[in-house]
Order: C-alpha cells, then structure tokens, then sequence
C-alpha cells in the first residue's frame, strides 16, 4: 500500500493525545517515526461505550502474553473488536498499563507527580466523548517492549521499534479508537525521550 | 545549567536502573517465606465474620481500614477472584497493571500489596501460604465457560457485574481482576499454563484493608484451570476479622521504596 492510498493521515506531537471512530472493516497504521516510542490506547464499542476493549479477555483468548500480528483484540463482552493485520515491530504490550501522575510518584519518587502522564491524557481525550476516569481501563502499549519472565520479573525495556515501524489495527465493529503519545521520561518506554507519531487510517478492504 | 534533552535522558536512566536493580535483586530477598498452612491463627475474639460461599457465587463485604479477610481454598482445587473500590469513591478501584508494574512483578505473594489506580495501597498481602495468583488473564466469562464446558455457566464476569450493581455501580466499574489461587506460570515465549502442583487444600491468604474498601470475591474455577465438566466446585471459607495495623515496621509497608510510598500516600487521606 502506498501512501496515496491513505484517506485520513496525521502527525499526533509528542506527548499528546488523539481519538477518533473507525469504521468497521478500516485499518488504522501506527508508526512510530522516530523509533522507541510507546503508543497507549484504549478502544471502546462506538455504539455503546460500556463495551470496551479488555486486557485479560484479550490475553486469554490468545492464550499467551504480548501483542503482536494476528492479536485479536476482545472486549469486555467477548467480542472482536479488532485485529492486529500487520506489524514490521514484532512485540506490544497490554499487561502495563498507563502511566500516572500517582503512579509515577509511588514507582520513580514524589518529584514526579508533577509531570504530564498518560492518564491526564486518557482523561481530556475521554471527556470530549462523555467518558471518565471511570471508563479508562487496562490498555494496549504498542511498540512498548515489556518482557515478563518466568519467575514474574516485570521491567519495561528499551523499545525495539526502529524509526518507521507501524502496525495496523482493523477494526471487527465500529470502534472509537483514543491514543495517548506516551509522554514518560521516567522509564525507557520512550528511550527517555517522547516524540511524535504518525497515524493513517486506510479505506477498507475490498470484500 | 540547563540540560541538554540527552543529559536528562542520561539522568533518569541512570535513576530507572538504580531503581530496577533495587525492585529486582533486593526487594526479592527481602520477602518472607509463604505462611505455613498450619500458620497465623486468628485470635478467636478478632473474628468479626465468617461465610461459605459456594460454588459459582460471590460475596460482597465492606473492610474498613485495618480490619482483614482472610479467604480459604478449603478443596486445594477452587481459585477467586477479587475486585475492590474505596468506599467513599469507588472511581478508585485495584489496578492489577499499576500493582504489577510498581513492584516490578507480575507474581504478589506474601509482603506485597494490591494498589489502587490512585498510587494507594488497597490491600496487604499480610498472611499467604500459596503465593500462586493470576492478574493478567482475570477470571472466567460466559465465553470461556461455554468454551470449557461446552455450555454456559455461573462464572466471574457475570457475578461481578451482579456484585457492582448491588452497590449501585454497572459495568464500567469493573476493571481487571486478581484471581487467588491460580498457579499460572509462563514461558520464556509468553505463553500461559497452569501448575496444579502449586495447590493444597487449606490453602489461605490473609489481605489486611489499608482504606475504607467495598470488597468483592467470586467463587469460580479461573479459566486455565482444567475443565472439571462433572463437578460444579466446591466451597470457598471468607473470614473477616480485626488485624493488628500497619505499624512503622510493617511487612508489606517496609518490603519496598515503592511500597513505602504508597503506604504514605494512603496514610494521607486519614491523616
């Protein structure tokens, strides 16, 4: 695919947030421009919020612990919301969570709690569709490398994202898509550097 | 001096090491033995309440500050799962991601503590004999019973939403779940299985309330566990009961910096 075959394209600044619906049967691409740069986000069911996307239905159906090509992305209702079509990165992350001013300051000290967060971002982005801190729950982080080992050591480590790396994600129903371009400095998410991504939404596929 | 973006990135490099080397190689060695199944008996006077709950069911308990639950896999073969809210604002609610990440584990056993989504402590792991749970695949859904069962039966979803709407609250105020009992391990390549070894009968954790807590357990088989289509499970013994506070040199608040933290930042809502 080319890029003149994007309907819909933009450049989401360090550090901030986007939303938008997809369409049924729309690929979305996250590219991570500059390469190790965690990507949040959260999915909801377009025509009834209360049915939103879920870590653990996700983990498994899947039977296993990280994202990647082929992932299913289940709901709190057992449904498909979307699926993983394409993915040049190789490893996501949905056991992690978001990060949190409050979070921050119990993991990295009280000096963080002032830093702009992930959650901040979820909460703004969520409130232009009537939802709340309430309705945020446990999220996908693509490009974030976190491996989980056998006797449950749990580190976020360096991104293996290059500059360019995406993954598409194509959505099974209409799904309102939120994304918060991580802006952690605290842990190497980011490489300790936030910056931008790209994001283009691709027609649909012929059927 | 202003800093340059890569002598700051530098900086908290250095820092998140320190911190990973502490949470990961200290921490761990700190952490007592599991509590023997014979172990802490509560003192008969501290017993506040005690209920079966049985197969396929769930219990609602309010715990204020200090009071604890024990909770008791009498069979060795049942697992439950567990959310809970502040009472006085349950959009504070446990957060499996945030409990993982900030103790730098995805096992909890003895010592450790269940955050809320706020960096507070919720609940301590004050007494455990198994230290065998589950917080990243959550308890059963009417899709992986019919997929155990080839039917649909009670399980944890459903019960959880029955629990929340009891207390006035509905579907979006259920988050990721703790699963006791539910020895999953993985492998190096991520995938789930499940240890049966790592079950006894008699089995029991001890959670002490750190905040005033709306507390609900479900009473149903975790979904790796092998399908049992002929037994319907068995009973689950909850006891609530007075526990000794957290003092300065608390187990749970003293096995971490990042415990430390979160126990101080919960002291500050009563303080």
């Amino acid at each position: 695919m080319t890029d003149q075959d994007a309907v819909y394209a933009f450049d989401i600044p360090a550090e901030r947030p986007w939303s938008r619906v997809l369409k049924k049967g729309q690929t979305l691409r996250i590219i991570d421009s500059e390469g190790q740069q965690a990507v949040d986000a959260l999915l909801y069911c377009a025509l009834d919020p209360a049915e939103r996307y879920s870590s653990q239905d996700t983990l498994r159906v899947q039977g296993s612990a990280y994202v990647g090509l082929g992932t299913r992305l289940i709901s709190n209702k057992g449904r498909v919301m979307a699926t993983i079509t394409a993915d040049s990165c190789g490893r996501h992350d949905t056991s992690a969570g978001c990060c949190s001013c409050e979070s921050n300051a119990v993991r990295f000290g009280e000096t963080t709690k002032y830093q702009h967060a992930c959650r901040e971002n979820f909460i703004l982005e969520l409130s232009k569709h009537g939802l709340t801190k309430r309705d945020i729950v446990s999220n996908l982080n693509f490009f974030m490398n976190v491996p989980i080992d056998p006797s449950g050591n749990f580190t976020v480590v360096d991104g293996i994202s290059a500059p360019g790396n995406y993954v598409d994600v194509t959505a099974d129903m209409d799904v309102l898509f939120v994304i918060s371009n991580c802006p952690q400095v605290n842990n190497p998410c980011n490489g300790f550097i936030p910056t931008p991504i790209r994001l283009e939404i691709r027609p649909m596929a012929d059927p | 001096m202003a800093q340059t973006k890569q002598e700051l990135a530098a900086i908290n490099r250095r820092h998140y090491e320190e911190l990973r080397a502490a949470g990961q190689e200290l921490t761990p060695k700190g952490l007592p033995d599991p509590t023997a199944l014979d172990g802490a008996p509560i003192p008969p006077d501290a017993v506040m309440h005690q209920e079966q709950v049985p197969p396929g069911w769930y219990l609602t308990l309010c715990l204020r500050r200090g009071e604890a639950l024990r909770i008791i896999d009498d069979s060795g073969r049942s697992s439950v799962s567990l959310l809970a809210w502040r009472d006085e604002d349950t959009s504070e609610r446990i957060n499996c991601a945030d409990t993982i990440k900030v103790q730098w584990s995805a096992a909890v056993s003895k010592g450790r503590v269940i955050l809320s989504d706020m960096g507070r402590v919720m609940l301590s792991l004050i007494e455990d004999t198994s230290g065998a749970h589950d917080l990243l695949i959550g308890g059963s859904t009417p899709a992986s019973t019919l997929a155990a069962f080839g039917k649909t039966r009670r399980n944890t979803q459903e019960n959880f939403l029955a629990a929340a709407s009891k207390i006035g609250l509905d579907v979006r105020d259920i988050p990721p779940c703790i699963t006791l009992f539910a020895p999953v391990s993985l492998d190096p390549a991520g995938r789930f299985s499940w240890k049966e070894t790592k079950k006894r009968p008699g089995d029991f954790v001890d959670l002490r309330a750190e905040m005033n807590l709306i507390v609900v357990a479900s009473n149903c088989a975790h979904p790796l566990d092998p399908a049992r289509p002929d037994a319907l499970g068995w009973p689950v013994t909850l006891v609530k009961y007075r526990a000794p506070p957290a003092a300065e040199d608390d187990l749970c608040r003293t096995a971490s910096p990042e415990a430390a933290r979160a126990f101080a930042f919960t002291d500050r809502l009563y303080a």
